[in-house]
């Protein structure tokens, strides 16, 4: 299998905070329209694509939305405070890059701080390069996000690039829906709002009610230098979630994927994320409950500008994905 | 006035019944049909000449309040907090506690007798107490039982030039928004959900969203304004008297930007003053209400109140006047084909 290292860049690189996620599902709707029956947005902006079939019927999600901040006060200098969308480390943004839906570009500073424990949200701002008020709001106005910039770079069997949470998650996802053969009747969903608290999938759970349903997003690793103690690693196959603070997957879906993914002959590692959660959260509980498991994407440097892939993880998610839903 | 009777009616989360009865009277004539749900949230709607689309409009009644947590042996009452309240402002204020309305007054240790590092410190619960009177635990308990609500003693007064103080402006002049927009007639299909239990953590809503199942929702709240002398300009979040407040995001909901661009849109075609709520802490009842079912749109409009959560809010009448007419043109011009 050859990843299509273009459509993973154009997925990290293209604007989309919670709540702004319409460039986003844009490439991913031209990229999969001929292979979907249907195509439908909902309430909450999730973005929904149905592929006819008379077996089970099955809900993939992954979240289309990525982290960012949002300007809650512009000064009469031009200069713009901010807030933060979803788990943004305040103290790794300072000199940071934001870029807004219509391209501006802004640096973020910060207040000079007496007492460096000073330092927090509301002594940071943004600056975008405008001499006042006046010509800030020509460019931006409260109420609009940016996410934080952070080049894509392929290097060697590693990727690395802002948004790989989760637009590798919605790769993953594009590659199962184009190429697995099934009679099930399968409903990908690309979410909304996941990072402000995975909020895009339960309403798409309510809606497509289904029989089972697959969550696929990054996790952490604990493979760097004196990293938190995890044992999942880059490079060593699909991650198959056993549990995070959101779900506690079923045994009988775990085995079922460990089962697949031996059968198939496909790297998988086991994971057990500490803190954090993913869609199939509030997936799981929507209505009576929904069986659902979570295949994850190993992850370096999660929620940073410099977020750390590799190919051959992601294609043992591709294929553990597709494989589950041609059962 | 009404805000005065509302705001004065005590009602704490899970203690809405007074205020519950005094809004269905206020309302019965202007709706066609109403009723108390299983968690006591009050819901009336009123049909419009179309089924759908259905607009869901929604205000909490219940206030924060403090409740009875155990009676000393000195007559004295210890209590803890119900819903979000501040413990730095609770000392030497009088208060009514239980349905009878005994008189009490917060009390503590008076400042001659506390040692240095306590006069540094603020009271929490536990140096705190109510006096109501009671020579003795078994003269208390003759007017007190554990889990009586207590609730802040203090009225409604007109201040300066159209200003106006109150306890409970959070949420009963939102309340008192919906009860004005029963009175008009519209279009759609309007039903107003009345509910219960906001301040512990949105409970009511969601219950309120399901049953009636809108294709639309605006929650109409009072909210935090810091617009005061010392503030940082960029943490004001609201300003008395720019007008009702459009939320964008706090920590229950993300807005949906189309959705505010275009009642922001309506608002100003109208010529009626706006502000966007410029914090994102809080909450609101759209946090539950948004996320119901397969998802609703919601927007929040709030009337700025300084002092939100304490005894005496502050909040600026012609913000209330402006958030009516801004919800009663949200819901004649908001376009059909937006809503479903």
């Amino acid at each position: 299998m050859r990843l299509n290292i273009e459509l993973i860049k154009k997925l990290t690189q293209t604007f989309g905070p919670s709540g702004s996620e319409e460039g986003v599902l844009e490439i991913i709707k031209q990229e999969i329209k001929d292979y979907c029956d249907e195509i439908t947005y909902d309430a909450l902006g999730n973005m929904i694509c149905k592929k006819k079939g008379n077996g089970r019927k099955i809900m993939v999600a992954a979240h289309a939305d990525e982290i960012g901040i949002m300007i809650t006060h512009i000064d009469d200098e031009g200069f713009l405070r901010f807030t933060t969308i979803g788990g943004v480390y305040v103290d790794q943004i300072l000199g940071r890059r934001v870029s807004f839906k219509n391209g501006t570009v802004g640096v973020i500073g910060v207040e000079h701080l007496e007492d460096k424990k000073d330092f927090r949200l509301e002594k940071l701002y943004i600056d975008i390069g405008v001499k006042n008020k006046e010509e800030a709001l020509k460019l931006v106005n409260i109420g609009d996000s940016a996410s934080f910039a952070g080049e894509f770079v392929e290097e060697g069997d590693r990727l690395i690039s802002k948004a790989f949470d989760d637009r590798i998650g919605c790769y993953v996802a594009i590659e199962a829906l184009k190429s697995c053969k099934t009679d099930n009747e399968v409903y990908f969903v690309f979410t909304a709002q996941e990072e402000v608290g995975t909020r895009g999938a339960a309403a798409s759970a309510y809606n497509i009610h289904p029989d089972f349903a697959i969550a696929v997003d990054v996790t952490s690793t604990g493979d760097t230098p004196k990293a938190r103690k995890m044992a999942v690693s880059l490079g060593k196959g699909a991650a198959i979630k056993v549990m995070d603070r959101s779900i506690i997957v079923n045994p009988d879906i775990r085995e079922n994927m460990i089962k697949t993914a031996k059968e198939n002959n496909i790297p998988y590692q086991l994971e057990v994320l500490e803190f954090g959660g993913t869609d199939a959260g509030p997936i799981h509980m929507t209505k009576g409950g929904i069986p659902s498991g979570v295949i994850s994407i190993p992850t370096r440097y999660v929620h940073s500008v410099s977020e750390m892939v590799d190919k051959n993880d992601v294609e043992a998610c591709i294929k553990l994905l597709v494989k589950l839903l041609e059962k | 006035m009404l805000l005065k009777e509302l705001t004065e009616i005590m009602g704490a989360s899970g203690e809405e019944k007074l205020i519950r009865e005094k809004i269905k009277n206020i309302i019965k004539p202007y709706v066609d049909d109403m009723y108390v749900d299983n968690m006591g949230n009050l819901i009336a709607c009123k049909k419009g000449k179309k089924d759908k689309p259905k607009i869901m409009l929604a205000a909490h009644m219940d206030e924060v309040g403090l409740m009875v947590k155990s009676i000393n042996e000195d007559g004295t009452i210890s209590f803890f907090p119900v819903g979000g309240v501040d413990n730095r402002i609770l000392v030497a204020k009088p208060v009514k506690v239980g349905e009878k309305g005994i008189n009490g007054v917060i009390g503590a240790k008076p400042i001659h007798l506390q040692k240095r590092d306590e006069q540094e410190r603020p009271l929490d619960y536990d140096s705190l107490y109510i006096d109501i009177g009671a020579k003795n635990k078994e003269e208390a308990e003759k007017h007190v039982s554990l889990g009586d609500y207590i609730y802040f003693d203090s009225n409604f007064e007109l201040m300066g030039n159209g200003y106006i103080k109150a306890k409970a402006l959070d949420d009963r002049i939102g309340c008192n928004v919906l009860i004005e927009i029963l009175k008009n007639e519209y279009e759609y299909t309007i039903c107003a959900a009345f509910t219960v239990q906001e301040e512990v953590g949105l409970r009511g809503a969601g219950v309120a969203a399901y049953n009636i199942e809108p294709d639309f929702a605006i929650v109409v709240e009072g909210t935090v304004a810091a617009d005061v002398t010392d503030s940082v300009p960029h943490l004001i979040s609201t300003e008395l008297g720019k007008g009702p407040a459009i939320s964008l995001m706090d920590r229950t909901t993300l807005y949906d930007r189309k959705t505010i661009d275009k009642i922001t849109k309506i608002a100003r075609e109208n010529n009626v003053p706006y502000q966007f709520r410029r914090i994102s802490s809080g909450g609101n009842d759209a946090g539950k209400i948004h996320l119901t079912k397969g998802g609703i749109k919601t927007v929040a409009v709030s009337i700025p109140c300084r002092y939100i959560h304490s005894f005496n809010s502050v909040a600026y009448l012609e913000d209330f006047n402006n958030a009516v007419v801004l919800v009663d043109l949200i819901i004649k011009n908001i376009k059909r084909e937006d809503l479903i």
